[in-house]
């Protein structure tokens, strides 16, 4: 089962985080950026500004943690509602500074509690998708992991979005749609390759832009070309005029599943 | 004292099985029986009375038809991108047998019906789920059917109304159904950039990726008495927290309490409190 291995392979608990890809991307120019200004400062969202390549850039990733304090502490990287209030806080700030965001996404969803209901998950999750929509700012997001999703989407409402070859991105998890279709969830890795969840799945619909290569964490050079590539493509964007910009990724996203 | 509380289902009537071709014939779609109160009701009454039950206001589910039948002013309704039809793009297994049978018990192609008509006179978009279809799932149909209305609305500088009834994204349609939630979120986003107004009906059930949309999207956001209103669902959550969760939790007044429904309107109030709202935003009665 390929496509259940790519999923496997999203969840290793060794793989780099949104941290690693922070520090080893950003290195000393980061400055983490923390609370959402409401409620509390929920850190499955890791956020703050930083120097890339010498342009200034807002960065927020969903951070699962590295070791299992920290998991317990990130929540596994299901993030509450502040954590997408967060999120949309550091967007907007980016906004006001004409500044690019980047996103890391990498959890395995938004997460389902007491508390999340609470305080409005579903609200908070839309509100980021109709303000990402029309944001006035250059949005990139990359996928280096689970991307489970509502929880993940209100993260990836970018210009572009690209996923590293091991990464998954799927409205359900295998597992929850295979108990929901066949009561099993031992039919996980046959939902996985159904749902079509991979990332050269999701290329060959359309819905992403990219396929990247795996980095290492003592890859210099890997991370540089990545650094490169997401630089060039922010001055791209840059260039545009945020009006249009807005507009163009209103039309990446309406087009997306049209076969009517 | 309700008169019809005495009269019990014909099913418990004492000896009913031996007694049947006896009895006068009586159409089993005469009575109705509340789920919450267990009070029988004649079916005719509960239709008058917009659906409610007139003894413990229990709202029975409405179909979009009926949705649009309740709040459209009488022959106003005009129906757009009625032709749109899923496909399983995805090729997901029984997702073609599940959209026939589908098709086949509420007579729809999809899970949201759109259109404009008037409501008490004033001209207003109008969108509502069909719960019975696919559980009011969101696919690409149901996505670009509301992005369609939301655009529409934008160029002809209509509000919209949205009755909302959904289990969430279509699963069937894999990460396509997903994406219905930023596409009608950007098209509510235009809308509202537009200065126009958008007022959301939340009903029993709203949930998932249509909770965490357009439902929640709206300038003003209404729901139904008791409507079951989550991002996840109960059996979800007590599933991942192993605890019980309390009773009235995730209903509309709950969410009323917690400050994400700006008002709870009970269904015989709804269009009066829609035409009031409308009003106050100084619409009128507009020629398409």
């Amino acid at each position: 089962m390929r496509a259940f291995d790519k999923v496997l392979a999203a969840r290793d608990a060794n793989k780099l985080t949104s941290i690693d890809y922070i520090n080893n991307m950003f290195s000393d120019s980061f400055v983490e950026l923390h609370g959402d200004r409401n409620f509390a400062d929920d850190k499955a969202v890791v956020g703050g500004i930083g120097i890339l390549n010498g342009m200034p850039v807002t960065v927020i990733g969903l951070e699962k943690g590295r070791n299992t304090r920290e998991r317990m502490e990130r929540n596994f990287g299901m993030a509450h509602p502040e954590g997408y209030r967060k999120a949309l806080r550091l967007m907007k700030q980016a906004e006001k500074f004409h500044r690019p965001v980047l996103c890391f996404v990498d959890t395995s969803g938004a997460y389902c509690g007491i508390g999340a209901e609470e305080r409005g998950q579903g609200h908070a999750i839309a509100t980021n998708l109709m303000e990402m929509m029309a944001l006035k700012t250059p949005i990139l997001s990359i996928f280096i992991g689970e991307g489970g999703s509502g929880g993940a989407l209100a993260l990836a409402v970018a210009d572009e979005v690209w996923m590293l070859e091991d990464s998954v991105y799927s409205v359900i998890s295998p597992e929850g749609c295979a108990s929901i279709l066949w009561k099993d969830s031992t039919k996980a890795p046959e939902a996985a390759e159904k749902l079509k969840m991979t990332a050269q799945d999701l290329f060959d619909l359309g819905v992403i832009e990219r396929v990247l290569r795996q980095p290492k964490a003592e890859d210099r050079k890997m991370f540089e070309s990545l650094k490169l590539l997401i630089c060039r493509t922010f001055e791209k964007n840059l260039a545009v005029d945020v009006d249009e910009l807005a507009n163009l990724r209103y039309e990446r996203f309406r087009k997306l599943g049209n076969i009517f | 004292m309700d008169l019809f509380a005495f009269i019990k289902p014909k099913n418990e009537l004492e000896g009913s099985e031996d007694k049947v071709e006896n009895q006068p014939y009586v159409p089993d779609e005469m009575w109705i029986k509340c789920p919450e109160c267990n009070t029988m009701l004649l079916s005719t009454d509960v239709e008058e009375n917009f659906h409610v039950c007139s003894h413990c206001n229990h709202h029975f589910r409405l179909n979009a038809r009926q949705r649009i039948q309740l709040l459209a002013d009488k022959d106003t309704f005009v129906e757009m991108d009625s032709e749109l039809e899923s496909k399983n793009i995805i090729d997901f297994p029984d997702y073609n047998k599940k959209l026939e049978k589908s098709k086949e018990q509420t007579g729809e192609k999809d899970s949201v019906i759109c259109g404009t008509c008037n409501i008490s006179g004033i001209t207003t978009t109008l969108i509502c789920m069909e719960p019975g279809f696919m559980m009011g799932s969101m696919g690409t149909v149901t996505g670009e059917k509301v992005t369609r209305a939301f655009e529409y609305a934008t160029e002809h500088m209509l509000p919209v109304v949205v009755c909302a009834a959904s289990g969430g994204a279509r699963m069937q349609e894999g990460i396509l159904s997903l994406m219905q939630m930023a596409k009608t979120s950007g098209a509510v986003k235009k809308h509202s950039d537009a200065g126009l107004l958008y007022i959301t009906v939340l009903t029993d059930p709203t949930t998932g990726g249509v909770t965490a949309s357009f439902a929640m999207e709206g300038d003003i956001i209404l729901a139904e008495p008791k409507a079951l209103i989550a991002f996840a669902g109960p059996r979800v959550i007590e599933q991942t927290i192993r605890q019980k969760l309390p009773k009235d939790f995730q209903t509309a007044e709950f969410v009323l309490q917690k400050g994400f429904v700006d008002k709870v309107v009970s269904r015989q109030y709804l269009k009066d409190t829609l035409r009031h709202i409308l009003e106050i935003h100084n619409y009128g009665e507009v020629q398409l």
